[in-house]
């Protein structure tokens, strides 16, 4: 990849922490996602995940490679992911949530795929470079995953009563954990300042537009606006952080430096 | 669960410029989908710049019971190759 200069204007520190809570989302709902292979359904579906998965992971790698980069310290991607403990970790809490069944994990994907193919676009106009190349890269796969997950999320919300109500069920769950994706703090508000980054909430009303119109179609109902759960983006996790980690990181805490 | 959906046979086509060729079949329970699958179980190295599917039952084959009639009479019909031409050495391999 062509490496254009970092914009020196820009603050350092806000820029390695955005540039953290993209990778860990891309990082973490990878692993999830990785967690299906050879249990899907069907085995369309089986590979089809597994390719979602490893688009996402490789978009990690470009995330967490320039936020070693950004930080200075000699960090690659691989010592991001796999040697910081969880409350390092800077996703948002919907990513970790459990895959539940497949219908939970579709619909999860969905809620995400919409904001993320919402973030990339905005991402690929904005000043900086090196984050702009990264965002063209990963928008053209993430409009599949949006294709996707919104094809699968509609077909089984409108499909049997059994998969309509699992699916149901699964927005229903899921949906306390959107709201942390509009959610803004000081490192947004100077990036957005800089115009690094998009305002997060100027995301949200396209995908209200892309979740209204998929739910509707889907013939499901959207939950309304209540509590929502945050946390993540500044290192605070559910539970189910540390069973990824304990997982995802152990061969490399066991044996240091292996490689294969 | 994927032994109810339908079977369909893939066609894609790695080049612009040629054909579509059989890959393989897969199930889905429609068109749609089917281009959908193909293209995550087919083109994941890069294989494709176009995709057919069809339904496995909407392709009709020849029958293997009527190999003879079909096929050998072909056999002894050597002046239909085209190999009764001098070819000039600037074409080249064709």
């Amino acid at each position: 990849m062509a490496t254009a200069a970092l914009e020196p204007a820009v603050d350092r520190a806000a820029l390695l922490e955005f540039l953290l809570r993209i990778g860990d989302n891309a990082l973490i709902l990878g692993h999830r996602v990785s967690e299906w292979c050879g249990h899907s359904p069907a085995l369309e579906e089986d590979i089809a995940l597994a390719n979602t998965a490893l688009d996402l992971i490789g978009q990690t790698q470009l995330w967490l490679g320039l936020a070693g980069e950004v930080e200075g310290k000699g960090r690659s991607a691989d010592d991001l992911a796999y040697l910081r403990d969880g409350y390092d970790f800077r996703n948002i809490l919907l990513v970790e949530r459990p895959n539940g069944d497949f219908g939970k994990t579709l619909m999860r994907q969905f809620l995400f795929d919409a904001w993320h193919y919402l973030l990339l676009k905005a991402l690929k106009g904005l000043t900086e470079k090196r984050i702009a190349e990264i965002a063209e890269k990963a928008f053209k796969e993430v409009s599949y995953h949006l294709d996707r997950s919104r094809d699968l999320v509609i077909r089984l919300g409108d499909g049997t009563a059994e998969s309509h109500r699992r699916m149901q069920e699964a927005l229903d769950d899921l949906w306390p954990y959107t709201g942390e994706m509009f959610a803004a703090d000081a490192v947004d508000a100077a990036l957005v300042e800089a115009g690094v980054i998009p305002e997060p909430q100027s995301l949200k009303a396209g995908w209200d537009e892309i979740v209204a119109e998929a739910l509707t179609e889907g013939t499901l109902k959207k939950p309304a606006d209540g509590y929502m759960h945050k946390g993540g983006r500044r290192g605070v996790h559910t539970e189910h952080l540390g069973f990824i980690l304990s997982e995802m990181q152990f061969l490399q805490r066991a044996y240091p430096g292996a490689t294969w | 669960m994927s032994s109810e959906w339908p079977l369909w046979e893939v066609f894609i086509r790695g080049q612009h410029g040629l054909n579509h060729r059989h890959v393989g079949s897969l199930h889905a329970p429609d068109a749609e989908m089917a281009i959908n699958n193909a293209r995550d179980v087919y083109t994941r190295r890069n294989e494709g710049v176009s995709i057919w599917v069809v339904r496995s039952s909407e392709i009709t084959a020849s029958a293997p019971s009527e190999k003879g009639p079909l096929f050998d009479p072909s056999n002894s019909k050597v002046y239909r190759h085209p190999t009764f031409f001098d070819i000039p050495d600037e074409v080249g391999h064709m």
